[in-house]
């Protein structure tokens, strides 16, 4: 894991996390059928607060941030996401998801559209933004994940790690507030993770609103001001990173830890 | 150095060998066809037996076609020139070229009318089928349908005047409205069409088709190879958008919607089109208001349409299944509506997947186009097995008649193959 670590010094100077309270679940509860994925599920992210989810497969840990966005339906309990509550209602649904900006594990992009098309469609169509202001919205989120120049191309021609940023990027357009990361790295290879992280990183330091589910401790420790611990539906652990890792209180999060860290 | 090596080290070659052409064998015709043809003892028989299949092939047809007579004026004064020479009978195409094309009703002095119509139509067809052309090009296509009606069935241009106005009222409507509320503008939309439709009908006085410009030419007129093309298009354009909407109707969350979807297909796939067809020229009057005579092109075209909308839908659902499930949740994420998230993102991918079975549809219902002649349309085949075949001077002449509407029909089918192909190639984005 240490390979993963940025090597060079973080920003802290806005990664603050005020008393604002981003998102609010309370005694939330999903079932996939009869199966019981989440389980009274109590959380409260402030804004800039950064957090990182961990826990074996099979956990609900990415059930849990598509619920925030409603890819996923909860079926007790409420989900407040920026003094919106999250109900069945179309309108209210829309105003969230314009508000939180997602990153899957595929990516996940268009393939029948361009980069930019990409990056520009969503602020044209749900904002309403001119083609020509759009455009230059995604050509600054491009550059500052650093590809501008593979705007014309389609994605099929890109790598994991381009992918995976301009996904980023096309997220960032929509000037959320919220960012939900699910697994972003776990599809790429060893070099393309870095490049991803490093653009989490900047994005953390700029003071974003971020939950990622991860399985990148490096990255954990480095930028995260909480790690929320699951298994089994059920946040069994939260802490701070350093107080997480050297000090885990449930013998369920030091087998987990044991079983990521040990080698 | 080098002395030394060339007197001590024998094996060493001391200059480069040149390049030398390689054996007769290797190269040119005879490679090709010792690869090809000649492989095996069993490939070498199998292509000496296909040569003199395709010998005996054109031995019997070459000297029929070149032999053909194309200025006789009936069957037997053929047979007087031949002498019972082989050779085919042309005349009847040249004799009865213009039945062929139009119908044997159309009136003569019109027949500018449907070429004009035609040549419009690939005018009005090529922005649609060609991305790169100016998409202001699309006005015109949408105006398009109302000119080609007016100038081929002629008669007041007042009817199809007022059938485009409630066109444009509806999409005004739409346009207004539908961006707060889906429902609201769809069905206002067609309220305001309806109402256009009737006070404009009412409007319109008895006799205005008697002194009109284009004299009116009833349905029933209509005929030859036209017919075929103006179903064809007519049947497609209009079964692709209902096998989209049919498409992700069957996808629908809503119960209702899914079943009626879901019924249709099942049911319109599950009958023969030629069942369809009767039913649509003895049956479909019941359906309609007594006094209200319902034109049987329309007729026709509403059953075969519905036929190939259900079948075009099966093809896109396919399509829709293959899309990963991730574009659905980014368009999703991203806080598209589900039209834009259709319109945007799903379709153009379903679609572009779902080309091959389109075409193999379109092309599919171009040739069904003609069943017709089962139900007294003079369509080209009508033509053929009716008017012509039981005329005296040409009673008796199969091959060249059959053969021509063949050939026509497969030069159309055998375009729309390779446009489809073309368009493949086109939207492959390296994915």
């Amino acid at each position: 894991m240490s390979e993963l670590m940025s090597d060079r010094a973080i920003d802290r100077s806005k990664m603050q996390v005020s008393d604002q309270v981003a998102i609010q679940i309370s005694n939330m509860n999903k079932w996939y059928g009869s199966f019981h994925v989440l389980r009274d599920i109590n959380l409260t992210v402030n804004e800039g607060e950064r957090i990182v989810i961990a826990g074996p497969s099979g956990s609900g840990k990415s059930t849990l941030i598509r619920c925030i966005n409603r890819l996923e339906e909860h079926q007790s309990g409420d989900i407040v996401v920026d003094g919106t509550e999250l109900t069945s209602d179309l309108k209210n649904i829309d105003k969230i998801r314009s508000e939180v900006g997602m990153c899957f594990q595929h990516f996940n992009l268009f393939p029948h559209l361009t980069i930019l098309e990409n990056c520009t469609l969503a602020p044209i169509w749900v904002r309403k933004t001119p083609k020509k202001e759009a455009e230059e919205i995604a050509m600054h989120f491009l550059e500052k994940v650093k590809i501008p120049d593979q705007a014309l191309k389609y994605p099929g021609q890109l790598s994991g790690g381009q992918q995976q940023r301009v996904a980023i990027a096309r997220s960032l357009c929509m000037k959320p507030r919220i960012m939900l990361f699910d697994e972003p790295t776990s599809a790429l290879d060893p070099e393309m993770i870095k490049e991803v992280l490093d653009t989490m990183i900047e994005l953390a330091e700029e003071g974003m609103t971020m939950l990622c589910v991860t399985h990148e401790m490096g990255f954990a420790r480095q930028v995260a001001n909480r790690v929320i611990f699951m298994d089994q539906g059920q946040i069994v652990e939260q802490n701070e990173p350093e107080e997480f890792f050297n000090n885990p209180k449930s013998d369920r999060t030091k087998l987990f830890l044991s079983q990521i860290l040990g080698h | 150095m080098s002395d030394s090596q060339n007197n001590s080290v024998a094996f060493v070659a001391t200059e480069v060998i040149p390049q030398s052409p390689p054996p007769a064998r290797e190269t040119g015709v005879v490679k090709w066809l010792r690869e090809n043809l000649f492989s095996s003892v069993t490939n070498g028989v199998l292509t000496v037996v296909a040569l003199y299949l395709i010998y005996l092939v054109l031995a019997a047809t070459l000297p029929w076609i070149f032999n053909g007579i194309w200025t006789t004026s009936s069957l037997s004064e053929c047979r007087e020139v031949l002498q019972g020479k082989t050779g085919a009978c042309f005349s009847v195409l040249t004799e009865r070229w213009h039945q062929l094309i139009y119908g044997f009703k159309y009136p003569a002095d019109a027949y500018w009318r449907p070429n004009l119509a035609f040549v419009l139509m690939l005018v009005a067809i090529a922005p649609v089928l060609f991305f790169d052309l100016p998409r202001k090009l699309l006005l015109f296509t949408a105006v398009y349908p109302f000119i080609a009606f007016w100038l081929i069935w002629g008669g007041t241009i007042l009817a199809p005047l007022v059938v485009f106005v409630g066109f444009v009222a509806a999409a005004v409507v739409f346009q207004k409205f539908g961006r707060s509320s889906f429902a609201v503008g769809f069905f206002g939309g067609i309220a305001v069409a309806l109402v256009v439709w009737t006070v404009g009908g009412a409007l319109i006085p008895d006799g205005a088709s008697d002194n009109a410009l284009l004299p009116a030419v009833p349905s029933r007129d209509l005929g030859g190879f036209m017919l075929n093309l103006m179903l064809g298009v007519t049947c497609v354009s209009l079964s692709i958008p209902l096998g989209i909407a049919l498409a992700l109707g069957r996808q629908s969350d809503m119960p209702l919607i899914k079943g009626i979807c879901v019924v249709f297909i099942e049911f319109i796939r599950g009958v023969p089109l030629i069942t369809l067809l009767f039913v649509a020229s003895v049956m479909l009057a019941y359906f309609f208001p007594p006094e209200s005579t319902v034109d049987l092109f329309l007729r026709v075209v509403i059953m075969i349409t519905m036929f190939s909308a259900a079948y075009i839908a099966e093809v896109i659902r396919g399509g829709l299944a293959a899309l990963p499930k991730g574009q659905y949740e980014a368009a999703d994420s991203l806080g598209l509506d589900y039209p834009q998230a259709m319109r945007l993102i799903i379709l153009p991918q379903a679609l572009k997947i779902s080309i091959p079975g389109i075409v193999n549809v379109a092309v599919g219902l171009f040739k069904d186009t003609t069943l017709v002649s089962v139900i007294s349309m003079f369509d080209l085949v009508g033509m053929i097995r009716g008017p012509i075949l039981a005329s005296t001077e040409w009673n008796g002449v199969y091959w060249e008649l059959f053969g021509f509407a063949a050939l026509l029909f497969f030069v159309v089918c055998y375009g729309i193959s390779q446009y489809s192909q073309w368009l493949e190639r086109k939207l492959h984005k390296g994915h």
